[in-house]
């Protein structure tokens, strides 16, 4: 409990002493481009990357927040006590807050969030996240009472998503297209299909944001995002789409090219309960079929890190594996003949929008040839990506990058697309999600790791790389995303 | 004239009623499920049903058609799905670029078309005639992304004249915009003024060997005369039809080159909502667009009458 308490106190002494220690130019304009845009600005009522991607902590902000590092942080709340049974968390908020619209942040509006999130008609995307809450009560106006039904040793990282924002009762009509939230930015206009502008926010509660304002561009073509960084129309582009055009940027000293990593473990997601792949020989023999260097090289261009399980290579926790289903063609068609498929087979191979995928797609399909398996290869959109092999489950192999930080968890529920069902794996997430000792749940979640990579459940690929290109002089855009977000609070040029 | 404007005006409500059911037809068939889309993969079935309900989709195929029609008679176009905005308005904010976009393409293409198809068919067979020939050619060949790419590639990223794209809206200013517009509408133009520029020589040439140009020239008149008074307005018919036709085409044409130059028009709206499955958005705005081409079929229709006043009498 103290622990807690004095680590959140250091954490924000540290980034005091950081700022302080630093000298900068105050003020002045950024211009991000970005490839999606939002549909609309409620970041607790869509799954939409792009929503947080403009928002997140910059105009909303929740009890916890994403470091730039991964590593949760207090927000709202300026430090919590967790009872000795880790069913109560007490939050004591920050003073003085108030939302952009000028009202107090109390633990009223606390309350009136997580209650919105987890109401029975509530369209949270992330309901899950909140789904072990029995209540929420205030304490006073500064402090609020979070009562679980059982243990969740996740419970403060849940809240730090930007599905758990603090929005405003008297906001919340107009949240879609005017958002109102408690961060250093404020909203000030969105030309739709083109751009969204803040403006620093002369009465934030914390250290203040050193720019003036912000444009977010929406620019989704890979080759107008080159021309639009080429010709200084933007400073930044996050998630840059084009890996391809990076060497030119790195030669030329106007501008950085930040390499970073992402939530992104890149899979080839397999239907386990479908023949011929619910025989865990068959899936055996597909890890070894792919050469996972060769996919990040001519799908990525050589970025991406890879993975031998589901799980972020820059985890404090994470295992390496990839020696467990290391490229060994030989040894694929030995598995697949011993499985009954000396001659191979045939199965489908759906793939979503994304370059990862397309790309990847066509390196798989040839590598799978090589051991005997031939794949039927379509083209999806999202929305049917969605209706086939999300829902419908109807799919042998497919492409995907699941994004969401810290979703081993998925593996856990057999009806999950992939439907991987093991006793095993399904003990060991019980556990994890009621242990609060950190040793005790990073061996749990490298146990995790393990099962489903001595299982192979699915293919697994490499972690997605976050590829930004910044202006020389300008500092403090995140290497990483945590999450989905551009949190511009530290960003400021440098003379 | 009353007779003959009646008589396009029914047959212009009936192609609507047509065109409105096929496209929602077209649109229900297909697959994707909007809440599912916006929700994501981690949205349990409780939420997808509690958005499915608030949007409406819920309720039956025929109900929802009904509506719609209904809605759009009285200029009411429903709200969008991810956006909740009504189209209405987001459709009249992208008009705002989409509309103007087309109508300084169109304009650029018929400053250049009408001096240089005319020219080329006076001077028929010179040096001036090959060159505008050949050039068309080229124009007429060319993909407009690609030379709108090359264009962005000189003016933006090299000479740094223009940005590459984006639109700054018309509140700040008339030139500002304006000159945010140009390179798409320099870009979209290409194409359409060569083939005008073609279109206009060959029915000017076609007019020039008629038997009324040849009285006109003997009753005295010079060649230039009687080009101006008497070939160019009976060359217009088919150049009419040409400006027509590019006009829909510039209109919904503007998707690839909206997306080269990030420019929020309707063009990217469409493009966005498809993908998204924001269906009543597509359906509105696709509705729209079949209205603007049968509007402007319409309004040709009567420009013929008006040029020619044949067409008037036969019908």
């Amino acid at each position: 409990m103290t622990t807690l308490r004095t680590a959140a106190a250091l954490t924000s002494a540290l980034a005091l002493c950081a700022s302080l220690g630093t000298a900068h130019a105050a003020g002045g304009d950024v211009t991000v481009g970005l490839q999606l845009e939002p549909p609309h600005l409620d970041p607790t009522s869509a799954a939409a990357g792009a929503i947080d991607q403009v928002l997140y902590s910059n105009v909303f902000e929740g009890l916890t927040r994403f470091g730039p590092d991964g590593s949760i942080n207090p927000g709202l709340a300026k430090d919590w006590d967790v009872s000795e049974d880790g069913l109560t968390y007490t939050f004591h908020l920050q003073e003085g807050v108030t939302f952009h619209d000028g009202t107090t942040m109390d633990a009223e509006d606390v309350k009136f969030s997580l209650d919105r999130a987890r109401a029975e008609d509530s369209a949270n995307a992330q309901k899950a996240l909140f789904a072990d809450i029995a209540s929420v009560d205030v304490v006073d106006p500064a402090t609020v009472k979070v009562t679980l039904s059982k243990p969740n040793g996740n419970f403060l990282f849940n809240m730090a998503w930007g599905d758990a924002v603090i929005v405003a009762p008297e906001s919340i009509e107009n949240i879609k297209t005017n958002p109102v939230g408690t961060g250093a930015f404020t909203f000030s206009n969105w030309v739709q299909g083109d751009q969204i502008t803040l403006t620093k926010n002369a009465d934030y509660w914390g250290e203040p944001a050193k720019l003036d304002s912000a444009t977010f561009k929406f620019i989704s073509d890979p080759t107008a995002a080159f021309a639009a960084v080429m010709a200084e129309d933007v400073d930044a582009f996050g998630g840059y789409p084009a890996p391809e055009n990076l060497p030119q940027f790195e030669a030329d000293p106007r501008f950085n090219v930040l390499i970073g990593s992402t939530e992104g473990e890149t899979i080839l997601s397999t239907n386990n309960a479908q023949p011929p792949f619910d025989n865990p020989k068959v899936r055996e023999a597909l890890a070894h079929a792919i050469d996972r260097q060769a996919i990040i090289d001519g799908a990525m261009f050589g970025y991406g890190t890879p993975i031998g399980t589901h799980f972020a290579p820059h985890h404090p926790d994470y295992v390496d594996l990839t020696g467990n289903s290391a490229y060994d063609p030989e040894k694929a068609k030995a598995l697949l003949a011993e499985a009954g498929f000396a001659d191979g087979f045939t199965t489908t191979l759906k793939l979503p929008p994304p370059s990862y995928a397309r790309r990847g797609g066509e390196i798989i399909a040839a590598q799978l040839r090589d051991v005997g398996i031939e794949t039927e290869i379509s083209n999806l959109e999202w929305a049917q990506w969605l209706e086939q092999v999300f829902r419908g489950k109807d799919f042998g192999l497919t492409i995907i990058s699941h994004t969401e930080p810290l979703d081993i968890g998925i593996y856990a529920n057999p009806d999950y697309y992939f439907q991987y069902d093991s006793a095993e794996f399904q003990g060991v997430m019980a556990e994890l999600n009621e242990a609060t000792d950190p040793a005790k749940r990073s061996e749990l979640l490298q146990k995790a790791q393990t099962i489903i990579s001595d299982d192979y459940v699915n293919g697994y690929l490499f972690q997605l790389a976050q590829l930004s290109v910044v202006k020389a002089n300008l500092v403090g855009i995140w290497e990483n995303s945590p999450t989905q977000a551009t949190d511009l609070t530290a960003v400021y040029w440098e003379e | 004239m009353l007779r003959y404007t009646l008589k396009r005006l029914l047959s212009l409500i009936l192609s609507l009623l047509v065109a409105s059911l096929v496209i929602f037809a077209a649109i229900e068939v297909v697959p994707g499920d909007p809440a599912q889309y916006m929700l994501g993969i981690n949205a349990q079935e409780d939420t997808l049903n509690a958005l499915r309900e608030q949007l409406g989709l819920n309720q039956s195929v025929v109900s929802r058609y009904f509506s719609w029609v209904a809605g759009m008679v009285q200029g009411d176009f429903g709200v969008s799905y991810t956006y909740r905005t009504p189209v209405r308005d987001m459709v009249a904010e992208r008009l705002w670029i989409s509309l103007p976009l087309a109508l300084y393409a169109l304009a650029l293409a018929i400053l250049v078309a009408f001096p240089a198809g005319i020219l080329a068919a006076r001077k028929r067979g010179s040096f001036l005639d090959s060159t505008v020939m050949g050039v068309t050619q080229l124009g007429v060949a060319i993909p407009n992304f690609w030379f709108a790419m090359l264009m962005v590639l000189l003016f933006a990223v090299s000479l740094r004249w223009f940005s590459a794209g984006g639109f700054p809206g018309w509140d700040n200013g008339f030139w500002l915009a304006m000159k945010a517009l140009t390179l798409p509408a320099i870009a979209l133009s290409l194409q359409q003024a060569s083939i005008l520029t073609r279109v206009m020589r060959s029915s000017l040439l076609d007019t020039l060997s008629e038997d009324f140009v040849r009285t006109a020239r003997a009753k005295g008149l010079s060649t230039g005369q009687a080009l101006w008074r008497h070939a160019l307005r009976n060359a217009m018919i088919p150049v009419l039809t040409i400006i027509g036709m590019q006009f829909s085409f510039l209109i919904a044409g503007g998707i690839v080159i909206e997306n080269v130059f990030f420019l929020p028009g309707l063009g990217r709206l469409i493009f966005q909502s498809i993908s998204q499955r924001d269906l009543i958005v597509v359906e509105s705005v696709v509705m729209i667009l079949v209205f603007a081409v049968i509007m402007v079929n319409f309004a040709v229709d009567l420009a013929y009458a008006f040029v020619d006043p044949r067409l008037r009498r036969r019908t």
